[in-house]
């Protein structure tokens, strides 16, 4: 049996650590431990020099163990790793003691948290030398991505990986790719119009070699890990041949039922057969099953009459398309809050309070108002006022700020005077106008006359209380520099809703085994050093989804997210998991009970030489130890997370200083 | 029982409440120093004698805590440790040791606030029944 020879180097972190951690004392408590050769500390052990250390002493005191008490080892475990690797041992026998997140930053005490720091590090020295060298093995990385929504961050990650040349499967769940930015009239705050930068992104799209476009259609299920997810993707049925249907829209005309249009954000109507909007990619017609008269009923068919080209297909059923992929690009994006939530917003309850999205149709000059802005009855408004943070950096909805309102609440008070000569009424909290230009749209806005009241709305009302107020929405708020309670009539009220996460984001996040934050949008595996990837290896998050944020900051998470995937096509293979279940055939019965319980179907019952054992199929196990806590005879491990290792630890952990 | 700092080891899944007590560290929230953590790849991962074993070695209480029922990165690990944890209830009973002492939890890597206030909670709960009745033994025995 080998000599074990271990080397505890213990970081300072500068003071991180060393400001309540003794680390002195804790390198002289270690160096005495069983096993230990050389205890060192150091005042960064992540730094080249640090990492010196250790190989050093692995080739100069034949070091064959190594802890390294610092940082988290969700932080640093791998770069130990590979300074033990670079100094000739296997990386496995390594082990790292958590002293900084789980000791000097949660604990002032400075003796109890060195006392806590040397039991972490005895523990890990124990530990340590029942570590046994692991190979770790590689597999081939499918060359293909999956972009889950075709809004403008799932648009822009597809394109890139595609123009890149390896294949994307988008999947889209509406009958177009476009998203919220497909509704929007115009972008702060250069103004320019928002189709005509986005719909060229999309024809793009839509053509492209090496982009599979599957609209209309939802990702059902995911299996495997990164470098092979096997996707199943529903495409729902559209009642149309989509390689007959040439979008010409006769079909649309002709047909007799009318519900309120997504798109238009219900202010208009279109037929329950719909091409979205008129630049729709694909530009193909969907008949809406839910409220198709033919289909719920058995009459009608009058889309089919109309359809020159032959394309309404009533007997097209869902059909399951499976891919396979090496890494998944999530971009679903937003829901707008519903503020019909705050009830004194009167939202729902009168005509003209209306949401951001709704106002936005209104100016665009393809919307159901061709671009004027009008009141319910047809005047134009002579007075608007914009609420900001209507369910955003709100204890009573949401605590986050949603980051764009005040933008384009800026744009909105903007495209009002421009478009109507109206007095524009904001009214804020706190203006933030962080990006680009921003500051600068902002004051332009004050130049031109728009009236800033720093307050919240506290309701709004059509109970006047004098001749002015007669016939008008009155905005009850505080004026906090002011210091006193005003009212101000006006004739439409535009309410900047908060972005809040998709309402089915729990279960997108279930299909793909990632986390949502407390606030309900994905979790980045860093908030500061890695903020598109998630705690889940090949999956990456991008755009509205992660957190509410504007078009460029969009943009470039979803050029983040591609180059992400496209850097792990260009490696070709990834790293499996070394700490894998194994069975020592000698005492398995069997049985069979690792079979049962395992979720990925690793184990499997075999006849050796006429004795039934499990093997394990080292591709699918993904080491989460199920199978060797069931385990009756002990037969079944799991490498790195031995019994033996953790009892060690354990037992450390429980001994006297 | 005036001074007695009860002592606990936390068994902690490495996607979820490992990064909870991580995020905690980063926003330097402050807790009791009466924890210590063993990373688990998965609360599944558990094995009952990991949670004997530390009674047997004298610690007053035991923290099981891992990812929500729905977040697991092996699917369904939380359920399989509500279901060890069941069976280990009765056998802490069967032992003489209170409930209390065995702590089951689901914390979220985002959770670091959750983190900080079990630790609190438990190292309060721990210092009202005091220390385990293994203690003695053990001290006795040494």
């Amino acid at each position: 049996m080998e000599e074990i020879r271990t080397g505890v180097y213990i970081c300072h972190c500068g003071l991180n650590i060393a400001g309540v951690v003794d680390v002195e004392e804790v390198a002289k408590y270690a160096g005495q431990l069983p096993g230990v050769v050389v205890s060192r500390e150091y005042r960064y052990m992540c730094s080249d020099p640090g990492q010196d250390l250790i190989k050093d002493d692995i080739k100069e005191l034949g070091v064959n163990r190594v802890v390294v008490a610092s940082c988290s080892p969700r932080m640093h475990e791998p770069t130990f790793r590979k300074a033990v690797e670079d100094g000739g041992l296997n990386p496995y026998l390594y082990e790292h003691a958590n002293i900084r997140e789980h000791c000097s930053w949660v604990h002032d005490d400075k003796e109890l948290a060195t006392n806590k720091a040397k039991d972490l590090v005895r523990a890990a020295v124990r530990r340590v030398c029942r570590h046994e060298p692991l190979v770790v093995r590689e597999a081939p990385f499918t060359p293909s991505v999956l972009v889950i929504g075709g809004g403008i961050a799932g648009m822009q990650a597809a394109l890139d990986i595609a123009n890149g040349h390896q294949k994307v499967y988008l999947v889209e769940r509406d009958p177009s790719i476009g998203g919220h930015m497909a509704q929007l009239d115009r972008t702060f705050p250069t103004l320019d119009c928002s189709e005509c930068i986005l719909t060229p992104k999309m024809s793009d799209v839509g053509h492209h070699p090496f982009i599979e476009l599957h609209t209309y259609s939802e990702v059902e299920e995911v299996s495997g890990s990164i470098g092979s997810f096997k996707v199943k993707i529903r495409k729902k049925a559209r009642y149309v041949d989509e390689s007959k249907c040439v979008g010409c829209g006769d079909c649309e005309e002709k047909c007799p039922w009318k519900v309120p249009s997504e798109y238009e954000m219900g202010l208009a109507k279109r037929g329950v057969i719909y091409i979205p909007f008129a630049q729709a990619i694909p530009n193909v017609a969907t008949i809406d099953g839910e409220h198709c008269v033919y289909l719920q009923k058995g009459k009608c068919r009058a889309c089919e009459k109309a359809c020159e080209a032959g394309a309404i297909d009533f007997e097209q059923k869902d059909e399951i398309i499976e891919v396979e992929v090496g890494a998944i690009i999530v971009a679903t994006g937003y829901d707008q809050f519903d503020p019909a939530v705050i009830s004194q917003y009167g939202y729902r309850r009168f005509d003209n309070v209306l949401t951001g999205l709704e106002f936005e149709r209104l100016t665009c000059a393809a919307g159901p108002t061709e671009g004027k802005i009008l009141l319910k009855d047809g005047r134009e408004p002579e007075s608007v006022a914009l609420v900001h943070c209507v369910g955003s950096r709100d204890q009573n909805y949401h605590e986050y700020c949603s980051r764009v309102c005040c933008m384009y609440a800026l744009k909105y008070a903007h495209l009002a005077k421009e478009l109507t000569k109206a007095d524009v009424y904001q009214f804020y909290i706190d203006m933030r106008c962080f990006g680009e230009g921003y500051e600068e749209f902002y004051n332009r806005l004050s130049e031109e006359g728009v009236n800033f009241i720093r307050g919240k709305v506290a309701k709004i009302t059509d109970d006047a209380v004098t001749d002015e107020e007669k016939g008008k929405l009155v905005v009850v708020s505080e004026d906090t520099l002011l210091g006193k309670l005003i009212r101000v009539p006006v004739d439409m009220v535009i309410l900047c809703s908060a972005l809040q996460p998709r309402a089915d984001a729990e279960n997108v996040g279930k299909i793909l085994n990632i986390n949502r934050r407390a606030d309900g949008f994905f979790l980045e595996r860093h908030v500061k050093l890695d903020p598109v990837a998630t705690p889940t290896d090949g999956i990456f998050i991008a755009g509205c989804c992660e957190a509410p944020r504007d078009i460029p900051d969009t943009v470039a998470q979803a050029e983040a997210t591609a180059a992400k995937a496209l850097s792990l096509i260009s490696r070709g293979t990834v790293t499996l998991e070394a700490a894998i279940s194994t069975v020592d055939e000698s005492i398995c019965h069997g049985c069979g009970r690792c079979e049962e319980v395992c979720p990925f179907s690793a184990p499997s019952i075999v006849s050796k030489n006429g004795v039934m054992v499990s093997e394990i199929n080292e591709a699918l196990c993904k080491g989460c130890g199920a199978c060797a806590v069931i385990c009756p005879t002990g037969a079944v491990t799991i490498k790195h997370f031995t019994q033996d290792e953790i009892l060690a630890q354990v037992d450390a952990l429980t001994e006297a200083r | 029982m005036a001074g007695f700092e009860p002592q606990i080891i936390a068994f902690c899944c490495n996607w979820c409440t490992y990064a909870a007590a991580d995020l905690a560290g980063t926003s330097r929230m402050q807790y009791p120093a009466n924890v210590r953590i063993v990373r688990v790849m998965c609360s599944g991962m558990v094995n009952p004698l990991y949670v004997l074993k530390a009674f047997e070695g004298g610690v007053d209480g035991v923290l099981i805590a891992g990812c929500h029922l729905t977040d697991c990165h092996y699917i369904d690990g939380p359920t399989k440790c509500d279901a060890m944890v069941d069976k280990l209830r009765e056998m802490l009973h069967v032992l003489g040791l209170e409930d209390e002492r065995l702590r089951r939890e689901m914390v979220a890597a985002s959770e670091g606030v959750l983190f900080a206030r079990v630790i609190k909670e438990m190292v309060e709960q721990l210092k009202k029944i005091g220390p385990s009745p293994f203690k003695a033994r053990t001290e006795a025995l040494a």
